[in-house]
């Protein structure tokens, strides 16, 4: 841990003031970027991969648009979902799609003007001990708030792009969805070598529902943060996915709470790992009401010299009676020097819950190869035949169609190269 | 077509197969018999690849080249094929994605293109048919959930699709009702033919008087200690191995 340095602390002075950018500059401070000793951070050394120096990227210019034009044109389309695009952090409405069908956009600096700004970008005060929280709420150059009325419906993709312009991305989305009102987001990582980190903050008022699937296809080496704050009140829901088919160090950490009755929540990730990256997944889910339901289901492919992380903390909290809560995580280590770390956690401080989890890590089962091999299937399509079927039972954790669709071409180019 | 000569195979610090040979000539359908724990099974998957036995000794080959150093694909792809004793049930791999992936691999080999989705279909419907197996069982993973005589089944629905040059059946009658003995040797005697050979390990008679073997040969403590024709298994019917297995 380190006290942020004289770099950050000028980059903090010179952004307009926010209460919401104090705090989240206070807390940063405290530690600096964690490493090991910060037990959430134990498997993922931030500070050994942070660049200090890395102020935010300011606003893009011409060549930045550029480059972004380039990257957009070989993202695919989620049906018809409309398409808002962040360059290195800032959302640009001219590469942008018109506001989406069924939602009302308002810009960032608008929106962090609002009297209400606090509880949109860090609903429920969630994540505020993280230390990388406190970094994207000090330093958020974009992003906006986008807003679902009662009984409405939307669905979007947001393009997060990177130029590799000097510095850092670091954005902050808002998600308001009201009473009923229903939400389909993609968001996908993609572009040139960065420091990126990104935050996406849900509050959902009852019966509310939003389903949200990451995509990260970073370059290697791009370091990035990713994280996911969602505050559920009575009969919402909430999903979040994350795919993870790159050689990036990259961290995803949802903060979920569920606030009211009979909320669910369901968090699943797939991470196609290769090369020397790092694809950590580390997650919070607060239950603090009744009749709670989460699933968290997880699956990492691991080859190479990679390295995946999941950790899962499940807390039941006093007087969250009949929570229904479900853990697993399963990986396949495809080389020696692949590794994985496993920490499911339950903290249940309410008697009557059904809660379990479950963990496995190994190789691929050699009796199940030979009997493929034996039918002449060569041995790397017979691994592919085989992870193909792990893989896609994380898949089936995605609802909305297009980004399943968008899934499984991923998955199935992944495999195709890893047996080329 | 198979020949073996002097064969010791084993697992580290133990050996299994000790010192076996045995020739089975193109067109001949040769049984082994032999007590429980004589090495059968580790025999046939020493001559299919299985990675977790060693060969300390001796040859193998199928129509002269051999196979000892080849890839498990390897063999299969010059025509050799294995019925599992026990069939390894595959979650995550759907039966039908797998006979594809077969099927295309040895075309493959043979500079065959892909087979088209039809063909493939048509392929895997007759053969399933004559073999009397449910199509809804192709729609599940690999022999996961299937039924012992399911199984054994579903090897010789493989076996009719990949028409291999030499196959060795390891106990594919245990497990079989008696309707499913007959479904079952029905497919075997429906690939005989000169230019294929069969290795067929079995505890019983009443499978070689389905299919009737040309050569009988009884193994005991890993080698092959008498050999002879079809009236050898009778024999064996009535009076155990003791005569033969004393004699080793
Ligand atoms: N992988 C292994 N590890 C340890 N022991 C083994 C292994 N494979 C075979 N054996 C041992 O070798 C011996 C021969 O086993 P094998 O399965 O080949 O016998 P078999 O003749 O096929 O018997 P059965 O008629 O019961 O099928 C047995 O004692 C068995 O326990
Ligand atoms: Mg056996």
């Amino acid at each position: 841990m380190s006290t942020p340095p004289e770099a950050l602390a000028a980059a903090f002075a010179r952004l307009p003031a926010h209460p919401v950018r104090t705090a989240g500059f206070a807390r940063f401070a405290q530690t600096g970027a964690p490493d090991r000793r910060v037990e959430a951070w134990h498997y993922s050394d931030l500070a050994a991969v942070f660049d200090a120096q890395a102020a935010p990227v300011g606003a893009p210019g011409p060549a930045a648009l550029d480059r972004a034009l380039a990257l957009l044109a070989a993202l695919p389309r989620f049906a018809d979902a409309a398409r808002l695009v962040l360059v290195d952090g800032h959302f640009v409405a001219s590469l942008s799609d018109a506001a989406p069908a069924g939602a009302t956009l308002t810009p960032f600096d608008d929106a962090l003007a609002r009297t209400d700004a606090a509880g949109l970008f860090a609903p429920d005060g969630l994540g505020v001990g993280d230390a990388m929280v406190g970094y994207n709420s000090a330093f958020m150059q974009g992003g906006f708030l986008a807003e679902v009325a009662a009984g409405g419906t939307a669905t979007i993709h947001v393009a997060h792009l990177a130029t590799g312009a000097a510095g850092a991305c670091v954005s902050r989305l808002a998600f308001r969805l009201g009473d009923g009102a229903g939400l389909d987001l993609v968001e996908t990582f993609d572009g040139d070598r960065t420091q990126r980190h990104a935050a996406s903050a849900f509050a959902l008022e009852p019966r509310a529902r939003a389903s949200r699937v990451a995509f990260h296809a970073e370059a290697e080496g791009t370091v990035c943060v990713e994280t996911v704050l969602a505050d559920l009140a009575a009969d919402s829901e909430f999903a979040d996915f994350g795919f993870v088919a790159d050689r990036a160090f990259t961290r995803r950490q949802p903060f979920v709470r569920q606030r009211g009755p009979r909320a669910k929540i369901a968090l699943g990730g797939l991470s196609l790992l290769g090369g020397r990256a790092h694809a950590d997944a580390t997650l919070v889910v607060e239950h603090d009401s009744t009749h709670g339901e989460s699933r968290e289901f997880f699956r990492h492919v691991v080859a190479d010299e990679a390295t995946g992380v999941y950790q899962g903390k499940v807390i039941v909290k006093p007087g969250a009676q009949k929570t229904d809560g479900s853990m697993k995580s399963n990986a396949v280590l495809l080389s020696d020097g692949a590794s994985m770390e496993n920490k499911p956690e339950l903290e249940i401080f309410a008697d009557d819950v059904v809660c379990g989890h479950g963990a496995t890590c190994g190789a691929l089962d050699e009796a199940e190869l030979f009997y493929l091999r034996a039918r002449g299937i060569p041995r790397a399509v017979a691994e592919a035949l085989m992870l193909e079927g792990f893989a896609a039972e994380a898949l089936d954790r995605i609802a909305f169609a297009p980004a399943r669709g968008e899934a499984d071409r991923r998955l199935a180019a992944w495999l195709a190269a890893r047996a080329a | 077509m198979l020949e073996i000569k002097n064969l010791v195979a084993g697992i580290p610090g133990r050996t299994i197969v000790d010192g076996l040979s045995l020739t089975v000539k193109p067109g001949e359908v040769a049984a082994i018999m032999g007590p429980n724990g004589s090495g059968k099974s580790t025999l046939s998957y020493v001559l299919a690849g299985r990675g977790d036995y060693e060969v300390t000794s001796g040859e193998a080959t199928l129509d002269g080249d051999d196979i000892l150093g080849l890839d498990p694909e390897e063999r299969a792809a010059k025509g050799l094929f294995l019925a599992f004793q026990y069939p390894v049930e595959i979650p995550g791999v759907a039966t039908m994605t797998f006979l594809k992936a077969a099927m295309n691999a040895q075309r493959k080999t043979r500079g065959e293109p892909e087979l088209s989705a039809p063909d493939f279909l048509r392929r895997v419907r007759e053969a399933a048919k004559s073999l009397s197996v449910d199509p809804e069982m192709l729609k599940r993973p690999l022999n996961v959930g299937f039924s012992g005589g399911e199984k054994k089944r579903m090897e010789i629905l493989q076996m009719a699709l990949l028409e291999p040059r030499c196959a060795i059946l390891d106990e594919t009658d245990s497990g079989l009702d008696i309707d499913a003995l007959r479904v079952v040797s029905a497919g075997v005697n429906a690939l005989r033919g000169k230019d294929r050979a069969f290795l067929v390990i079995t505890h019983y008679q009443r499978l070689l008087d389905h299919v009737r073997p040309d050569t009988v040969h009884v193994m005991s403590k890993g080698r092959i200690v008498t050999s002879g024709g079809p009236e050898l298994a009778l024999e064996l019917e009535k009076n155990g191995y003791r005569d033969h297995v004393d004699a080793a």
